[in-house]
């Protein structure tokens, strides 16, 4: 029962972090696109940004992951990329005229504002995957079908965040409340996680 | 061109373009941000970006009397001239085949004319079929609209005259359509400049874009043919002048515009000050800009 439970919880976190990284992701053309344009290379910028941010974050959870991994340290993790992410809503306007007034370039001025306002939560985001296949793995010859599985959550989450963010949230809501939507999704998530895993430490 | 003829021509007939006529594809080209399509019927020679049928916006002209201009919102554009003095300086965002630019250039002698297109293939285009050619006084910026305008006030750049003509496809570059868009865009209009925006006359866009103009100029002119799916906003830096002072105006214009088919002594008539659409509607904001989707409703 708490092996099912454990399950659906990392589950729903892995989802919920491949949800918020597309939709911020699609958001992100949205942010650029006053300062620097609706170009190719913007959007080049904005994919390279996350990719790279992934790929170092998957690095980074994998490390992570080989210190006494806890469900109270995954949700710590949301949590963190909550509280990084919240702030781009504020800073976003003065980074982009910051970039804009220096970089005549829009590629250039696309990719340099991309990296300051997307690397940081997309790389936490990005360290969510590996560190959730640890938490589900118990034995080696399980640990494909648990990345598998995990993966296709997540990569439904991104499906789904793609869809949503696209049809839908961009015409009910203004970007600033998706991407707080989106920061309060991950810290509810966090915090859940956190709850759980204290809580299981005090009956162990 | 008779090599690209020989090429690429199909000889397709098309029923829903204008004539029912053999339209000759003479050029057709996936850019980077378009389809490109150019075809030619017995008397024009047209660009388009779309294959859509009965799409809304297609650029052309007659290369027997390469000055008139085929197009009713072309015309409807050139009413602009009817809201300021004669311009010394012009920016236009969307080049097409280049029909405003270059007649604007040709009608205003001492007028520098500075065009922004984002799509280099519609730059080669223009220049291959529709005779298009830059000039000491005609420049050409491959580049987004919305960063040449930003850089040029920052620059502190001014224009007589700015002319929106960049949603020709089928997606809009909802950037170009915002509320914060448009003040920069009346950040860089001289004092008494004036706008002409071709845009939409048609679903819910109609409504929250006609009040995004709203909130950035105030009272506006709008000019809308019938069995249109255009309608032309002139708005100007400044007060709207009196219907007295257009005609005047339009009969100072008519004998210079004549040669570009333009019957600017009907626009005066035609310029509405109505307010026909739903005011309840948001503007369009640089947070809140789902142009193509409010398209679709």
């Amino acid at each position: 029962m708490i092996v099912r439970a454990r399950f659906l919880l990392v589950s729903a976190l892995a989802f919920g972090g491949g949800f918020s990284i597309m939709s911020l992701e699609l958001l992100g053309g949205r942010i650029l696109a006053p300062w620097f344009g609706g170009s190719i290379y913007v959007w080049g910028s904005i994919i390279t940004v996350f990719m790279l941010a992934l790929s170092l974050g998957y690095l980074i959870g994998g490390r992570l992951s080989l210190h006494s991994p806890s469900l109270a340290k995954f949700g710590t993790i949301l949590a963190v990329a909550a509280v990084i992410l919240y702030p781009t809503v504020h800073l976003a306007e003065p980074i982009m005229v910051w970039v804009f007034e220096r970089i005549e370039d829009p590629r250039y001025g696309s990719l340099l504002a991309s990296l300051l306002l997307f690397v940081a939560p997309t790389l936490v985001l990005g360290a969510i995957s590996p560190y959730s296949v640890r938490l589900l793995v118990r034995q080696r010859e399980e640990s494909g079908n648990v990345a598998g599985t995990l993966y296709f959550v997540s990569t439904l989450g991104s499906a789904l965040g793609t869809l949503a963010t696209s049809f839908y949230f961009v015409l009910w809501f203004e970007i600033d409340t998706i991407v707080t939507g989106l920061a309060v999704l991950l810290l509810a998530l966090g915090l859940l996680a956190v709850g759980a895993g204290m809580r299981r430490e005090i009956i162990a | 061109m008779s090599v690209y003829r020989h090429l690429l021509a199909a000889v397709i007939v098309v029923g829903a373009l204008p004539s029912t006529a053999a339209v000759e594809v003479l050029h057709r080209e996936r850019s980077l941000y378009q389809t490109i399509l150019i075809t030619e019927t017995r008397a024009r020679i047209c660009m388009q970006f779309s294959i859509r049928e009965q799409q809304r916006n297609q650029s052309c002209f007659n290369p027997r009397h390469p000055k008139r201009m085929v197009f009713t919102y072309t015309h409807m554009m050139m009413a602009a001239l009817l809201l300021g003095e004669e311009p010394k300086t012009v920016l236009i965002a969307g080049l097409g085949g280049g029909t405003l630019p270059t007649a604007l250039h040709d009608l205003l002698p001492q007028a520098r004319v500075d065009t922004v297109e984002i799509d280099p293939a519609v730059v080669a285009a223009a220049s291959k079929y529709f005779g298009f050619a830059t000039s000491d006084r005609l420049n050409v910026h491959v580049q987004d609209a919305r960063v040449f305008v930003k850089r040029a006030v920052s620059r502190g750049e001014r224009y007589d005259l700015v002319m929106l003509d960049a949603f020709g496809g089928d997606y809009i570059p909802e950037h170009l359509m915002t509320q914060e868009f448009l003040q920069e865009t009346r950040s860089v209009l001289a004092d008494g400049g004036v706008l002409a925006a071709n845009t939409f006359a048609t679903s819910r866009l109609y409504d929250h874009e006609s009040e995004t103009y709203r909130a950035v100029f105030g009272l506006f002119f709008n000019v809308k043919t019938p069995a249109s799916n255009n309608r032309v906003i002139l708005a100007r830096n400044g007060p709207l002048p009196p219907k007295k002072l257009l005609r005047e105006k339009a009969a100072a214009w008519r004998g210079r515009l004549r040669p570009y088919d333009v019957p600017i002594r009907d626009f005066p008539g035609r310029l509405s000050l109505e307010i026909d659409w739903d005011v309840e509607r948001r503007p369009l904001t640089d947070q809140y800009s789902p142009a193509n989707l409010l398209r679709g409703e």
